[in-house]
């Protein structure tokens, strides 16, 4: 008879965590490759296609680099909210949040302002938006303790409908001919690019300067360390004093205001106006999950990360041209690979070991 | 299955991570016999047992039924051939109703309305035993002793021949233990096999038959109850000839540190647990508190570490009043605390060591300007914990939960008396810890003591209270039953103040 | 004004029937003590599947049948990683939420826009729908709404009135225990997520061929959770998830009730979403929802070697 036997690993080496993630990623794809199967597509093309479409030529690595900026920055920002179990869903939200305060400002104060004042002050709201809509759920957590899970998601499709009523409504641009969109933003609040691509720099600058900024936060500060404490464990928390209000809504205002301002990003930088919640953002706010969760939590290898998703959705792009997959293709390849990644984490943390036996 | 009148334990060994926990163990038990299995601690009897319950899969060994083999692998099987146990942590349904709970183990349980249609023979087996419990209760409704007979009955009603007790007396008063004994000779009278899980050397001989002493997971020795010399059990039980090698020093307790007055404090149900009690701890002094847990323990060491909010009094620590204070606060006033459940309470366990040598500490100066941690000279102050309290590491940058549970708790009083605070509140510091961490353990506090600490000592172990403590309060449903100095002669009667029946 | 009340309330019923089977199906998973976040994506699978098969056998009862069959194979995944890996039940009920909605958007791709010839038919009782209002309120209603009370009725009955209800709770609120009493804790687990997904998977079908008669991407528009907000209403119980249902299908309905007043669609189309927030902070403000709670909602068990 087979044995398995599980026991606990007691100590784990950075080499074992390296290999346990390149396998857990390669296995992730071997899954993906059999759904590609299913659907009627090479495997092998079809992953092939994935990687060369994001990273082979010069126009796909730079189109992933466009696209790793708001998963960069959300995914940073989650990282630290979830190092402190908090589980914000609701960067989709809070990145829409962001765009709307920021656009407003963008709209309103930019015909009269040069763009080192008005780029700032975007961002400085967009920051604010996302912020804001970032504190709600961790105000209801703590004082009425309504899940974080839900409200975070309730709050993405408030947000959204929110959204679509000033783009139909109030904020309808005069010269769309109709279309739900505002009007153009004000030259001096678009943002440059570099030239040939769609990398809007500021942002992508703001995003590494987040990564650097939050690292140290979390590995550094006194505040980094209390929020360590209240992820690892609330009594020890409570019991050396930490006041969780104040560290939940100073996260959650950290977290969400990162999304709000790749949500201004997202818009002053590629969209130049306010158009629909759905193509504001290409689901970077759930995309960023994973990306924070493949990190291992860690902003600095939220970089990493981000970039290797921003791959798969320009991949994912390319595949859904040349094969005709449909868009809902990337989203099963990240949630497979999610399912890897923990299955990862459990072989990581323990120890199996099979044995045949007589009897 | 035919009824159990003998049942035999033949070689059995087990080990955990390489570290033996029986070895080669032999025991036999008879029917209407009440055996004693005596040991400290990690001696390996409550392993023994739950090999028997299938629990766990002993390495080698067998077990013998009425001269049969059988193979016991989980819990199903063992209460198939007629084993019961009763866990010292109530393995009982909180919210569910007693009877739901015997449902839950009982084999024969119809699918169907199982509440309504078990209730009268339920009911009819509580009487046979007079077990006098309300059945429609839910469970965290019952005191502790009833809930441990709801424990017995669900063993008896599923058919228990032997039923096993695992410290079946550290939650009772001792009146409860008094009637926890009637039962259990009225089970023997019916020829029942029961097993007593103890450390306490007194239940052994008034209730046993016959004990086996086990030490570090081996048999040291049997004995008949009737003709044994205590002395001697003692002996074999820890090893050695004193019991604990530790002097407490005669030395007068000088000015007050600490003082509580009048304090009232809500449970998490709400409802008062401590209610309006006063004292004072002075230098150089430990001050006990004794009592069967849950009766406020918990919530006024609380309120005194800042942890819970108190409805009123006060708690002043030399002139100042930190009624209500947060934790930090207090602690920078200069009482600590060593919580109990270090695990769940005392660290973060995925953090590393030099981590967790801060924990609460982590504002103060010596480790942080306002943003910044110092981790230099934390990781300094970590190995000097290290060194100081001896903690057994490879290293600072191991995560504390791979520490042992004598390790972490050596790290947790290391870390709480190294900035040499006025004031130390300790909850059960020896709990579950082996003997020599214990002894070392007690000897800091004894340390702290004679360098002008003043201690306040939480625990159910007696043995440590009236060794330690320069004077003791017995606590019974959050008031004192009156305070003892430590040659009080009425320190005899500290059984009857614990549970109730004698106030000074 | 008669007219506008009966069909009000009969649209109400309508609309909360999804959630109620979506809503039984989550309080049965999270009495054992896992939390499955999945719902949104089951119930995506179980509507796209649903769609398919009744589109391509004409009988919408197997399109049920082979809905509810997929919301409990794909909730297998979420069970494996949070029972057998014991990994955090958050993350792996989101990813189940993100493959449901990716493989549901990747079957139905050829089928967005495509009406349904037939569909599951409202069904008269016969008698009862004679009755004056009652019966065209109650008795007038698609074959699920009678399915989804007569299953909230039978799963509280389970839960409360036979000893498998008895070892569930048990499970959810103490494992341990529950295993030393000879208890196959994760197998309890597992049969609680399965179970639960194929309710989920059954809610997606009602979504699909009875409540509309169609498939498009995003058709379950967050329904998913606010089943999980409706588990926290109910306090747990079947039957309060009941009137939890309805109550939230009064609001769907509202949305269409206040149109003509010249509110903005999307603001009333926030609606529901709203009122879940609001719902959740009410429980919140009163300490219920920490009594009603499973103990162990949510948190891995590791059966101990010691």
């Amino acid at each position: 008879m087979l044995h398995i036997k599980v026991t606990d690993r007691e100590s784990i080496s950075n080499k074992r965590s390296v290999m346990t993630l390149i396998v857990s990623l390669i296995a992730g794809m071997t899954a993906m490759g059999l759904i590609f199967l299913m659907s009627g597509a090479n495997p092998f093309y079809a992953i092939f296609k994935i990687f060369s479409g994001s990273f082979g030529s010069r126009y796909g690595m730079m189109e992933t680099i466009t696209k790793a900026i708001p998963l960069i920055l959300i995914g940073a920002g989650l990282a630290i909210a979830y190092r402190a179990k908090f589980w914000n869903i609701g960067a989709e939200g809070q990145l829409l949040a962001g765009a709307i305060a920021g656009t407003w400002v963008g709209l309103n104060w930019g015909p009269h302002l040069p763009s080192y004042l008005i780029v700032p002050l975007m961002f400085i709201f967009g920051f604010a938006g996302g912020a804001f809509w970032g504190a709600i759920p961790a105000v209801l957590k703590i004082r009425y303790s309504v899940n974080e899970v839900i409200s975070t998601l309730m709050l993405n499709y408030i947000c959204a409908e929110i959204l679509m009523f000033l783009i139909v409504g109030p904020w309808k641009g005069k010269t769309k001919f109709g279309y739900p969109y505002t009007d153009d933003l004000p030259a001096s609040a678009i943002l440059s690019t570099i030239t040939g691509t769609r990398i809007h720099y500021v942002t992508l600058l703001l995003g590494i300067i987040t990564v650097i900024i939050l690292g140290i936060v979390i590995y550094k500060t006194r505040f980094g360390y209390e929020v360590r404490v209240i992820g690892e464990n609330t009594h020890a928390a409570r019991y050396a004093g930490i006041n969780f209000f104040k560290a939940t809504v100073i996260i959650m205002v950290i977290s969400g205001g990162v999304a709000g301002m790749a949500g201004i990003g997202e818009v002053a930088g590629l969209h130049h106006y306010l158009l629909y919640p759905g193509s504001v953002s290409s689901g970077y706010g759930f995309t960023a999950i994973i990306v924070a969760w493949l990190a291992k939590l860690n902003p600095f290898f939220v970089i990493l990360s981000g970039l290797f998703f921003a791959g798969i959705l320009v991949g994912g792009d390319a595949i859904q041209i040349s094969l005709g997959l449909p868009a809902a293709t990337v989203q099963v390849f990240n949630g497979t690979l999610l399912v890897f990644l923990i299955m990862g984490d459990y072989f990581l943390k323990n120890k199996i070991t099979l044995k045949w036996a007589k009897g | 299955m035919e009824k159990i009148t003998q049942l035999e334990m033949v070689g059995i060994s087990k080990s955990f991570h390489g570290i033996p926990a029986n070895d080669d163990i032999h025991l036999t038990i008879n029917s209407g016999e009440i055996l004693g299995l005596l040991g400290e601690n990690g001696a390996g009897k409550t392993t023994l047992m739950n090999i028997l319950y299938g629990l766990y899969q002993p390495d080698s060994g067998q077990i013998k039924i009425n001269g049969q083999r059988v193979k016991i692998r989980t819990p199903q099987e063992s209460m198939a051939v007629g084993i019961g146990m009763v866990h010292q942590h109530f393995a009982l349904i909180q919210p569910h109703s007693a009877v739901e709970n015997i449902v839950l183990g009982y084999q024969h349980s119809p699918l169907f309305f199982p509440q309504k249609k078990i209730q009268d023979d339920v009911l009819a087996f509580s009487k046979k035993f007079n077990f006098d419990i309300d059945l429609s209760k839910q469970v965290w409704q019952l005191s502790a002793g009833e809930q441990q007979r709801v424990e017995i009955l669900k063993a008896l009603f599923n058919g228990a021949d032997l039923l096993i007790l695992d410290e079946p007396t550290s939650v009772l008063t001792p009146q409860e233990t008094q009637e926890l004994f009637v039962i259990l000779n009225r089970m023997k009278q019916e020829g029942h096999l029961i097993i007593l899980i103890s450390h306490k050397l007194d239940e052994i001989t008034e209730l046993c038959d016959r004990v086996t002493v086990l030490q570090k997971g081996k048999i040291v020795g049997h004995a008949d109850t009737k003709d044994v010399d205590k002395r001697a059990l003692a002996r074999m039980m820890i090893g050695r000839d004193v019991i604990f090698n530790i002097e407490r020093e005669e030395i007068p307790r000088s000015e007050k540190v600490l003082s509580v007055n009048n304090l009232v404090v809500n449970g998490d149900k709400g409802i008062p647990m401590v209610k309006g009690i006063t004292f004072d701890i002075h230098k150089n002094e430990i001050f006990g508190i004794a009592g069967v847990s849950g009766n406020g323990q918990r919530e006024l060491v609380e309120a005194i570490t800042g942890l819970r909010k108190s409805e009123s009094g006060e708690v002043r620590i030399t002139d100042t009043d930190i009624t209500n204070q947060p934790p930090d606060k207090i602690y920078n006033e200069g009482i600590s605390h060593v919580p109990e459940e270090r695990i769940k309470f005392g660290i973060a366990p995925g953090l590393y060591l030099y981590e967790n040598a801060i924990l609460k500490q982590h504002r103060s100066d010596k480790f942080s300007s306002r943003l910044f941690l110092a981790y230099k000279g934390i990781k300094e102050h970590a190995r000097g914990l290290v060194d100081a309290f001896q903690v057994a590491t490879p290293s600072i940058f191991i995560q504390t939960k791979n520490l042992s549970g004598g390790n972490i708790q050596k790290l947790i009083l290391g870390r709480e008396i190294d900035g040499e605070p006025p004031v130390l509140v300790a909850s059960h510091p020896t709990y579950g810890l082996d003997v020599g961490a214990t002894e070392y353990l007690r000897k800091q506090l004894l340390q702290r003591r004679k360098e002008g600490g003043a201690i306040l000592l939480v625990s159910e172990d007696l043995e440590e209270i009236s060794e330690l403590c320069d004077r003791i309060a017995v606590i019974f449903q959050g008031q004192f039953m009156g305070i003892l100095e430590a040659d009080d002669p009425n320190i005899k009667d500290i059984g009857l103040m614990m549970a109730g029946t004698l106030q000074l | 004004m008669e007219e506008i009340i009966i069909s009000v309330a009969q649209r109400t019923l309508v609309a909360g029937t999804p959630l109620l089977l979506g809503t039984i199906g989550e309080i049965l998973c999270e009495r054992s003590g896992i939390l499955n976040l999945g719902v949104e994506g089951v119930m995506s699978v179980g509507a796209v599947t649903a769609f398919i098969v009744t589109l391509a056998t004409g009988n919408p009862w197997l399109g049920m049948m082979v809905a509810i069959m997929a919301g409990m194979l794909i909730s297998i995944i979420h069970a494996f990683a949070s029972i057998t890996l014991q990994s955090n039940q958050v993350v792996s009920g989101l990813a189940l939420t993100m493959i449901g909605l990716g493989v549901s958007g990747l079957l139905g791709k050829s089928y967005v826009g495509i009406p349904l010839p037939v569909k599951m038919n409202d069904w008269n009782v016969p008698l009862l729908s004679d009755i004056p209002y009652i019966g065209r309120i109650f008795f007038m209603q698609s074959p699920f709404f009678y399915m989804a009370i007569v299953l909230a009725v039978a799963t509280w009955f389970v839960l409360t009135h036979t000893s498998l209800g008895i070892k569930i709770r048990s499970t959810g609120e103490n494992p341990k225990a529950t295993e030393t009493q000879g208890i196959n804790v994760s197998l309890v687990k597992y049969g609680c997520v399965i179970v639960g997904g194929g309710f989920s998977g059954m809610a997606g079908a009602n979504l699909s061929i009875s409540y509309s008669s169609s498939w498009i991407e995003g058709m379950t528009a967050g329904r998913g959770w606010i089943v999980i907000a409706l588990t926290i209403f109910a306090l747990w119980n079947p039957t309060r998830a009941v009137l939890g249902a309805f109550l939230f299908g009064g609001i769907f309905v509202l949305q269409y009730l206040l149109q003509p007043l010249g509110i903005s669609p999307n603001l009333l189309g926030l609606l529901p979403y709203l009122a879940t927030l609001l719902v959740l902070t009410a429980i919140g403000m009163r300490d219920s929802q920490k009594l009603a709670a499973p103990a162990w909602l949510g948190e891995p068990y590791k059966r101990g070697e010691r």
